[in-house]
């Protein structure tokens, strides 16, 4: 077992909760973490897919993005310098899915962008914030001020009763819409609560001041509609959503394009928009929107029960020995009581329905490209 | 009939020439929601720590190592279609397989109850 007493793992606000509450802790990006709760991983994914999932997230990074001038379209302008995405047409209150780039039109990580009216406000990867925030100081400091917000939590609720759970404690958020975004009184606590999430649940996110964020979690709790769900849980949820992973199914090797993300990068943004380019790797992002990529991001599902994981290797057929691509992210997908997966394959072998191998313990398991999600998204739209 | 146990969590029951095989109700524990078993095939030769069956949760892929050398005379095709049974019954309905004993001096070097309730204490 993991020995947590000779490594300086840091804790979130929720830490002695998770504790109380029975979870067992590993790992992970440098924090100590609730894997999960009592009930097991297999329960608490079907219970937020029917009922409500609370998940500490209070790891990842929140940071403001504010121009010096004042004015949030100056910030937006400059944060345009280092995503692909149109951040400048993010309405007031709303919220958008952008990747920071690299100069290959690889992704250095994939974060949120929420306009709150006279700034920005960010949600980052917990394993890559401190490299985010550099890059954010290294880029824009002439233009931007860049505040971390180290001392807030972030707790995501999650599922088709989420809105009824939270609603209890703030009624405005019945009003909201996915992907709207701003500051909340909830429980009377100032708090940040967007509509999103990652399950491909209806649900929301709400930033809270770290001193108060054991109150409202608890308060939370008391609804017997609402279980903690631990990082195992929040896995198969986003795997069977069919989003990404950052680090897993994406990093600094895969561009928008090869990660089937070409969605999240507005026409503005792409060749002879008004606002085209000017990001890094965007000529190499940019040719691939017009040429294609060589490889793509699928959905695959086994034909059997085994679960192939993340880096088994994928084979055209049972005997050949080159491989042409590797699963980035593969578990069991207990809504769908059957095995998913998602990998890169050659873009020539990436429609939907074709067969591909994976290498199991010297096995060749048959894999079918599937469409993601793989369980349907019930975003309140 | 005597239960014998090793340090990686299984359990053997011995009868007579025949040893049967699965995990312990501490290794589902630790193991979480079971959601798949692959067994290995009847007839197959076993030595002794070899990785013999794998057991899967939704998280992880753990194998199954054959705590004594033998052949694979019978495997649990109920536990291959219903691998829960795992986390209801580890010590019971969700045995593994059963290996004709090729060496009954190997039996020496594995826990009693007492010695393994100690070792997971």
């Amino acid at each position: 077992m993991v020995a947590r007493e000779t490594s300086p793992l840091k804790q979130t606000p929720l830490h002695a909760l998770h504790l109380a509450r029975g979870a067992k802790m590993v790992p992970f990006a440098g924090y100590d973490m609730p894997v999960q709760y009592t009930a097991g991983v297999l329960k608490e994914h079907l219970h937020t897919r029917s009922n409500v999932g609370l998940f500490d997230v209070s790891h990842m990074g929140q940071l403001v993005l504010k121009a010096k001038s004042g004015k949030v379209g100056d910030a937006a302008l400059a944060l345009e310098r280092l995503v692909p995405q149109d951040i400048v047409g993010i309405a007031p209150g709303r919220q958008r899915y952008a990747q920071f780039t690299n100069d290959d039109g690889g992704l250095l990580d994939d974060l949120m962008v929420a306009n709150f009216g006279d700034h920005l406000f960010l949600v980052v990867n917990a394993a890559c914030k401190a490299e985010d925030e550099a890059h954010l100081r290294a880029h824009l400091s002439e233009a931007c001020e860049i505040v971390p917000l180290a001392d807030r939590a972030l707790i995501a609720l999650q599922g088709p009763k989420a809105e009824s759970a939270l609603a209890k404690l703030c009624p405005d958020v019945s009003s909201m819409k996915f992907m709207d975004a701003g500051p909340r009184r909830v429980a009377d606590i100032d708090c940040f609560v967007s509509r999103s999430g990652y399950t491909g649940e209806d649900g929301f996110e709400i930033s809270v001041p770290a001193d108060k964020a054991e109150a409202l979690v608890t308060a939370l709790l008391d609804n017997p509609d609402v279980l903690p769900i631990g990082l195992g849980a929040r896995d198969s949820l986003r795997l069977e959503a069919g989003l990404c992973l950052y680090g897993h199914d994406i990093d600094t090797t895969t561009t928008p394009v090869e990660g089937a993300l070409e969605w999240s990068v507005q026409k503005v943004r792409r060749s002879g928009g008004a606002r085209a380019g000017g990001f890094p790797g965007a000529d190499k992002i940019l040719g691939q929107f017009a040429q294609g990529a060589a490889r793509r991001r699928v959905g695959l599902k086994p034909d059997g029960r085994a679960p192939v994981r993340e880096g088994a290797m994928l084979f055209a057929d049972p005997t050949s020995t080159e491989p042409i691509g590797k699963v980035t992210s593969g578990g069991f997908g207990p809504s769908l009581n059957a095995p998913v997966a998602m990998g890169y394959l050659p873009t020539s072998l990436s429609a939907l329905d074709t067969t591909v191998f994976a290498e199991v313990r010297g096995q060749r398991l048959p894999l079918k490209v599937a469409a993601t999600p793989f369980v349907p998204n019930t975003y309140k739209r | 009939m005597t239960t014998l146990y090793t340090s990686d969590h299984e359990w053997l029951r011995i009868e007579g020439d025949v040893a049967t095989i699965g995990i312990t109700d501490y290794a589902q524990s630790q193991l979480g929601d079971v959601v798949f078993v692959e067994l290995p095939k009847v007839g197959r030769s076993l030595k002794k720590a070899e990785a013999a069956a794998v057991v899967e949760s939704v998280k992880a892929a753990s194998d199954v190592y054959a705590p004594i050398t033998g052949d694979v005379v019978e495997v649990n095709e109920a536990l291959a279609a219903e691998p829960a049974l795992v986390n209801s019954d580890a010590g019971g309905k969700a045995w593994f397989f059963k290996l004709k004993i090729a060496d009954k001096s190997e039996l020496g070097g594995l826990m009693d109850e007492a010695a393994y309730a100690a070792h997971t204490a």
